[in-house]
């Protein structure tokens, strides 16, 4: 794509586990029996009304704070019309001129460099039902036999968070996409399950020539339901509008569908003119008005956001990768920060948690919470390494023991015979009777060669049954032998 | 003694309290009421005798064991059919609606049933509540009792009838540019508009959301006061619903006028008013001045405009609120075979009236893009300035007055087929929705046709005690005892 810079800004939708829908007081129970969590209102009966969910504005303002967004004190409802059937009123609530959030910015980290991706808005909205199609073979509604209709979902509360078109690449969009989802979960409004449905996004993408001020024809990809897909899809997209750009045609302005299966991004064919919504502010819903004092309130009861957590744990001791990876790990935090804050070495615990515990994790498909390490068990192994008590090896063998649950990191070192020796005596010894068997070694360490010191410390070991300390046996030797 | 159908709700409420008669009895009444009037008025779509028997022997049955929930314990009433009912048959008169039975009854029917009310059955209706004539419904015209060539208004006349006749004591429409206060005028009987928000709207077919409110009509003003008694307050379930206590409507029905400023709307003294009309209005306004109060002009410049942004602001509404009549989870739905789309669309123009596919393609129309700036963004500015306009007269007078409607009764047919005659018919009604404010039309007499002429008191918003208090004095002054034709036992007995 040399000679081509491409723009691409994200809609990210998001939808907030609340108790009860968004403008009713149905229960949120999307994957229940079809059609069990609805009522006149979500099912848009005649005369229902919709009242707006406090809990859910709540989710709203937590994540336009964590954005660093204005609250506007009073934000309005508009309703968004077309007809579909899953669409129960055949018009959506949502936002338009001011909504709850605006202007906010969310620093991410690419590769090492931070990058500012500034928000333009995050509001609020109601989610449709399921569309089932049967038959036809598409799985779409223009060639099904019959479509299922399943309004569990319908009026589920759904935010918006929508990007300025900062984001220049498919790793960067990755990486917002993944920020985004850590920061809605820290804040605890949705369960953030790409997997499950409850995130997904959109994202629009041009691309332009180098230095060019004007912005290309940008599409809309639908569909992108991974991070993974976000990067691939965004690189397939850009790669096809510079081919179409650079073989004379013209991007046009659509709505594309991503095939996860096959890569590859397809037009859903909507007709020429954009859809015209009739968007008007919904006259069943008064301006949402968000006082000061419940602001002040809701920002008081913020959590910690995964950026400051990765800040204190690169504080405690852990490299930016590690922090990384155990803040994006509930268990893994959890058990860091009792083990850091029972005075063990931060760099240490980081290093065995996203190391030998996950992998041990893996290994036997055990999840963490549910093997019986705990984080005392952390800090005494972490301790006996650094006095020189249990050797690297040693101690990976104790870890997966206690995993295992054979008992505390002390007791599974005495059990299985792993202490260090470092009783100088006993070492002294075997480094004598090693450099009596090796009479040749000790002639070439002395003429000047290094390389057979490494070979005498692993007699050495041998000899020790891997408990002496290396670095004693080490030094002893050096002394020996003059090296 | 009269017949009991003929008796007010509060007089009605008396010989209940005193034994003299049952809700019973009353329903009995009524119903024999409409057994003889029925036939020439069709007032009432559905008649629930099952359901009313019930709730009259509940009545009577509270009545004996000296359980007293108020005014309207025991009182037939009846409902226009845009409320729902659970498990009866609700229409708001539109064949896309046919046979639908809702799972759940709207906020006022509810507070009617802990009142005790008797709900009779569910009137007939302009489809969804447009119209101003009650001749644009699925099921056939309702009739004005005192000329059944003439039309009883529109959209409520089916419940304004019901009053008229005493086939119920009482009844709820719904007014939306004046579909309660217009049918009222046209039948000779009381019909009031409260403030909007003060009425929960759950359960309401929605016409245009921002403009309906449900308002009672009644044989008297103070039957108006014990119905809105029961009906107001606020809901939780509609977030439009104010949230706070009702004013006290009936605190000053007795208090006269004597220091009340009344102002007259001159924009509604002149053009595009019948002369008749406007001379026994501007009678009452004397009378009124002779009752001590003092009456002076007061102008709303912008009232003009009204009609044009109300017929742009209530169809844009009702594109949207009728979206959800798709065939797909209630109601009609098509025979014709085809794809989603065609299915919605062969159910919508089988199921809805000529009238109501006209306003949804205006309100398509004003809110499209490239559109939307000059029709419902202009509509809401006139809005605007209705309101301001009565602001600044509320800063100098306590009420206004007017004529109800521009002329009495026309007749069934004459306005049909043009449209833009039938919107005139809320010239008078249209500015207090538009600004949300109460009003009430009250009978005063009759015409040389021997038509209802109503008369309309217009209040600020919750200033529903003032307009009550000058709707008493003119409902004193008028004396308005005559009885429709058809109401008479006498003359429809069989």
């Amino acid at each position: 794509m040399s000679g081509w810079e491409a723009v691409i800004g994200i809609e990210t939708h998001v939808e907030l586990s609340t108790h009860s829908k968004m403008f009713c007081s149905c229960a949120v129970d999307v994957a229940g029996p079809p059609n069990s969590a609805c009522c006149p209102v979500c099912l848009a009966l005649p005369g229902a009304l919709p009242v707006p969910n406090e809990k859910a504005i709540e989710g709203i303002i937590k994540i336009g704070l964590a954005l660093e967004c204005t609250i506007n004190e009073s934000s309005l409802f508009y309703r968004k019309n077309y007809f579909y059937p899953d669409l129960p009123k055949n018009y959506q609530i949502s936002q338009y001129t001011f909504p709850v959030c605006e202007g906010g910015k969310l620093d991410i980290d690419v590769d090492g460099t931070t990058m500012t991706v500034g928000i333009t808005r995050v509001h609020m909205e109601e989610d449709t039902g399921k569309s089932t199609h049967i038959g036809g073979g598409g799985g779409r509604i223009h060639d099904a036999d019959h479509t299922l209709l399943d309004f569990n979902r319908a009026g589920v509360p759904l935010v918006e968070i929508v990007t300025e078109p900062d984001i220049r690449s498919a790793a960067e969009a990755r990486a917002y996409g993944a920020e985004i989802q850590r920061i809605v979960f820290a804040l605890g409004v949705s369960d953030a399950k790409l997997e499950a449905g409850s995130m997904r996004f959109d994202v629009n993408v041009s691309v332009r020539p180098v230095g060019d001020e004007v912005l290309g024809t940008r599409t809309e990809t639908k569909n992108v339901n991974s991070l993974r897909a976000v990067q691939r899809a965004i690189e397939y997209e850009i790669d096809r509008q510079i081919n179409v750009l650079e073989t004379g045609g013209k991007v046009i302005q659509e709505t594309r569908h991503w095939n996860e299966d096959t890569g590859v991004t397809i037009s859903m064919r909507i007709k020429e003119e954009s859809e015209d919504y009739r968007y008007f502010q919904d006259p069943d819903l008064l301006p949402l008005e968000t006082s000061a004092e419940w602001r002040e309130e809701i920002r008081r009861g913020l959590p910690e956001l995964p950026a400051a957590r990765r800040a204190r744990f690169i504080d405690a001791g852990t490299d930016a990768v590690t922090a990384g990876l155990l803040v994006d790990d509930s268990d893994l935090s959890t058990l860091f920060e009792d083990a850091v804050a029972s005075g063990a070495s931060g760099r240490a615990v980081g290093i065995w948690l996203t190391g030998e515990v996950v992998a041990y994790s893996r290994r036997t498909g055990t999840p963490i919470p549910d093997t019986s390490l705990t984080a005392p068990h952390l800090g005494e192994l972490t301790g006996m390494v650094d006095e020189g008590k249990l050797s690297f090896s040693a101690a990976k063998e104790v870890l997966i023991a206690v995993m295992d649950g054979e008992g505390t990191p002390g007791d599974v070192a005495e059990a299985k015979d792993l202490f260090q020796v470092s009783d100088s005596g006993a070492i002294e010894s075997a480094v004598e009777s090693v450099l009596a068997e090796n009479p040749d070694a000790v002639n070439k360490i002395r003429s000047g060669e290094t390389k057979p010191l490494g070979f005498l410390v692993g007699q050495v070991m041998r000899q020790m049954g891997g408990r002496a300390d290396p670095k004693v046996v080490h030094s002893l030797l050096r002394k020996r032998t003059g090296a | 003694m009269g017949d009991l159908a003929d008796l007010t709700i509060l007089d009605a409420g008396d010989g209940l309290r005193a034994g003299d008669f049952s809700s019973a009895d009353l329903l009995e009444a009524v119903t024999r009421r409409a057994a003889v009037t029925e036939a020439h008025l069709h007032a009432y779509l559905t008649l629930d005798h099952e359901g009313a028997a019930q709730a009259a022997e509940a009545a009577d049955a509270s009545f004996a064991k000296g359980e007293d929930r108020g005014l309207l314990q025991g009182i037939p009433i009846a409902l226009k059919d845009n409320m729902c009912t659970r498990g009866i048959e609700t229409t708001a008169s539109s064949r896309i609606l046919d046979g639908w039975k809702p799972p759940y009854d709207a906020t006022v029917v509810t507070r009617l049933r802990e009142a005790g009310a008797v709900i009779t059955g569910k009137t007939n209706l302009d489809e969804f509540a447009m119209g101003s004539s009650t001749e644009n419904s699925a099921y056939g015209p309702t009739r004005n009792p005192w000329n059944t060539d003439k039309v009883p208004g529109g959209s409520s006349g089916g419940s304004a009838v019901t009053t008229a006749v005493g086939s119920a004591f009482g009844s709820l429409g719904s007014d939306t540019g004046g579909s309660v206060r217009q049918p009222a005028a046209l039948t000779g009987v009381v019909g009031m508009k409260p403030t909007y928000g003060i009425v929960s709207r759950y359960g309401l077919i929605a016409f245009a959301s921002s403009l309906d409110q449900i308002g009672p009509f009644s044989r008297s003003v103070a039957d108006s006061v014990a119905m809105l008694d029961v009906i107001s307050g606020f809901d939780p379930r509609d977030a439009t619903s104010i949230n706070a206590p009702v004013p006290n409507f009936g605190g000053s029905l007795d208090r006269g006028v004597a220091g009340l400023k009344i102002g007259v709307v001159t924009e509604f003294m002149g053009e595009g008013i019948d002369p008749h009309v406007i001379t026994a209005t501007r009678a009452m306004a004397d009378r009124l001045a002779g009752a001590g109060a003092e009456v002076v002009e007061a102008t709303l410049p912008s009232v003009e405009y009204a009609l044009s942004a109300y017929y742009l602001i209530a169809p844009a509404e009702c594109s949207s609120n009728l979206a959800r009549f798709d065939g797909i989870r209630f109601g009609h739905r098509t025979q014709v075979e085809g794809t989603t789309e065609e299915m919605m669309a062969h159910t919508r123009a089988e199921g809805f009236g000529p009238e109501v596919i006209r306003r949804i393609l205006l309100g398509t129309y004003a809110l499209s893009a490239g559109y939307y700036d000059a029709f419902y963004g202009q509509a809401q500015k006139v809005r605007t300035l209705v309101r301001n306009d009565f602001t600044a007269a509320y800063g100098h007078v306590d009420v206004l007055i007017s004529p109800t409607t521009p002329t009495t009764a026309f007749s069934v047919g004459e306005k049909a087929a043009d449209p833009i005659a039938m919107y005139y018919s809320d010239l008078c009604t249209i500015p207090s929705n538009l600004a949300g404010d109460p009003a009430i039309s009250v009978p005063i007499g009759l015409d040389d046709a021997g038509l209802p002429v109503g008369f309309q008191v217009m209040a600020p918003s919750l200033g529903e005690e003032v307009m009550y208090q000058v709707a008493a004095e003119v409902e004193r002054l008028a004396g308005f005892t005559e009885r429709a034709l058809l109401a008479t036992s006498t003359v429809v007995a069989p």
